[in-house]
């Protein structure tokens, strides 16, 4: 416990650390996974925009990288997150990682979710003279908002899990914190420290989640 | 001029597996619908009907053939344009398709939305549209709240907001109770009535046909295989599917099984006597028996009122001495339909 209190800045550091990758890991991935699961319902055969080729190409590459693990994608990856954002390593490497793998997984959640939306409705939407790209916008998104919502409660706490593997590239984060202070210094007490305040953050974000869905959904 | 007019139109689906057959889901139609019709078109369900309203408003383009709405030519027509054309074509459906997630006065503003009205102009034209549906008091409620008599009334309200000319209803009435469908075919009279819009009635359920359809098309397996005047379909059908529609509101002449129940149960002569409007009343047929000195009571049938023109079977059980029977039939047979069952 002394050393818990001790490591006091560290820890809260390390959780700001945790909170800053999810959020801009949920806003990357999350804008590049709608546009992906939005390109996957409406190409696919029969839809608004219907268009095999596309539809082909989005379907095998979001399959390639879907089952690829994390940790080694962070290390697949890493050479083009020099490329791109100019370091392979730290939080900001992680954030890069993790939001094309999340986009990656968000896609295939917002496609099955843009699915349950009645076809009816879609073609009622059509019967009134509106073209595709109103129709997503103003009839498919909104239909499905609140089963969209959960679906991005349920990858946030994914991605949550995933940024704990920052320390694997030089990031820092809870997940570190964890390893660096508790474990490989047999402090089981540092280890519950920051597994209890992730499940903190994990319960709140789930808490927001559920909240927001229900108000969408008026239930 | 026909505000529909098709002709020839094919609709051919490409095969669903490799080697498999193409289904042809209309086949060679040509039909004329007139402003201020109530088309109705009648078929099993499978029958291409339902393919048959979509090609109308293009949601799907006909494989061949022609399809014009007052005048002007859909078949091969860009989507862009096609946009224009489904916005001056209402058309409601069985399962309402309302958006869910939008309240009722957004439901009817959408197509307004589409049409690029103004604000002001939607909130005027909304309230006036959900006030002719009796649904004044609703527009803040989302459809989840509502019944399916609701549901549909907000459908038509939406399907109006531009005000078509053409109002398509595909089994408008087919998720309904008896009474709510009442209450919404009289609302589609009502439609037709004051506002001349032209419907597109499209249903397996001939009651609601005879209830507010002016002319009528029976299709099977893609194909319009009768149509004509409701009163002509429904008092004369020729085609046997058409006459197995026809009898599931009419009871006409009875079966081989029904007639051996009348036997049973009542002596004498088994006659069916067929009226049509402007054919020689029932007063005159049954004096002409009184007269014969005959015997005689109803036993089947019923007369039915078609767009204000009566028609109808009766089948009589007459007893008597069979040479006065003969007499008083020849006479009567002059006039109206009369077989006589053996």
């Amino acid at each position: 416990m002394d050393r818990l209190l001790e490591l006091g800045p560290e820890f809260w550091v390390a959780a700001a650390e945790t909170l800053y990758m999810v959020a801009l890991t949920l806003l990357i991935g999350g804008f590049f996974g709608l546009l992906l699961g939005i390109v996957l319902y409406a190409t696919r055969p029969g839809s608004l925009l219907s268009n095999r080729a596309v539809f082909t190409v989005v379907n095998v590459v979001i399959n390639f990288f879907r089952p690829i693990p994390f940790i080694i994608f962070l290390a697949a990856v890493q050479p083009l997150a020099r490329y791109v954002i100019g370091i392979g390593i730290g939080n900001n490497a992680l954030i890069f990682s993790l939001s094309i793998a999340s986009s990656f997984a968000i896609a295939r959640i917002v496609e099955q979710n843009l699915i349950t939306v009645p076809p009816g409705v879609v073609e009622a939407a059509r019967a009134m003279g509106a073209g595709p790209f109103r129709i997503l916008r103003t009839v498919v998104i909104p239909e499905a908002l609140g089963p969209l919502i959960l679906g991005y409660t349920f990858v946030l706490v994914a991605i949550v899990d995933m940024t704990a593997m920052a320390g694997f590239i030089g990031g820092g984060g809870l997940g570190n914190f964890a390893l660096v202070y508790g474990y490989r210094q047999f402090e089981p007490a540092i280890t519950w420290a920051a597994l209890l305040l992730i499940v903190i953050f994990v319960q709140g974000l789930q808490f927001l989640g559920n909240w927001l869905a229900r108000r969408v959904l008026r239930r | 001029m026909a505000l529909v007019a098709l002709k020839n139109v094919t609709k051919t689906y490409p095969p669903q597996a490799k080697g498999g057959r193409a289904v042809v889901a209309v086949d060679d139609v040509t039909l004329e619908v007139e402003p201020g019709d109530v088309y109705g078109i009648i078929g099993y369900s499978g029958a291409g009907k339902s393919t048959l309203v979509r090609l109308v408003n293009a949601l799907e383009p006909a494989s061949s053939g022609s399809i014009t709405i007052d005048g002007r030519e859909l078949v091969g027509l860009p989507e862009r344009e096609l946009r224009g054309i489904r916005l001056g074509i209402g058309m409601i459906f069985q399962q309402f398709n309302l958006f869910d997630s939008k309240t009722v006065h957004a439901n009817v503003a959408y197509p307004l939305q589409v049409a690029g009205w103004s604000k002001a102009e939607i909130t005027a034209r909304v309230a006036e549209l959900l006030e002719f549906v009796g649904l004044a008091d609703k527009a803040r409620n989302y459809p989840d709240q509502l019944s399916g008599g609701q549901k549909q009334r907000v459908g038509i309200a939406r399907a109006l907001a531009t005000s078509p000319r053409l109002l398509l209803a595909d089994e408008a009435t087919s998720a309904l109770d008896p009474e709510t469908t009442h209450e919404v075919l009289e609302l589609l009279k009502r439609v037709n009535r004051e506002f001349g819009v032209t419907i597109i009635v499209i249903t397996h359920e001939m009651d609601v046909i005879q209830s507010i359809a002016t002319k009528v098309a029976v299709m099977d397996s893609g194909r319009v295989i009768e149509n004509g005047d409701v009163f002509d379909v429904f008092s004369d059908p020729q085609n046997p599917s058409s006459q197995r529609f026809v009898s599931t509101v009419v009871k006409g002449v009875p079966s081989p099984a029904e007639l051996a129940v009348l036997r049973e149960r009542h002596a004498g002569r088994i006659v069916t006597i067929s009226f049509r409007d402007g054919d020689a009343s029932q007063a005159q047929v049954f004096l002409e028996l009184a007269n014969a000195g005959l015997d005689f009571e109803l036993v089947y049938g019923g007369i039915n009122d078609i767009q204000g023109r009566a028609f109808g079977h009766l089948t009589l059980a007459i007893r008597g001495a069979d040479a006065s029977i003969d007499a008083a039939l020849a006479t009567i047979g002059s006039r109206v339909e009369v077989t006589e069952a053996r």
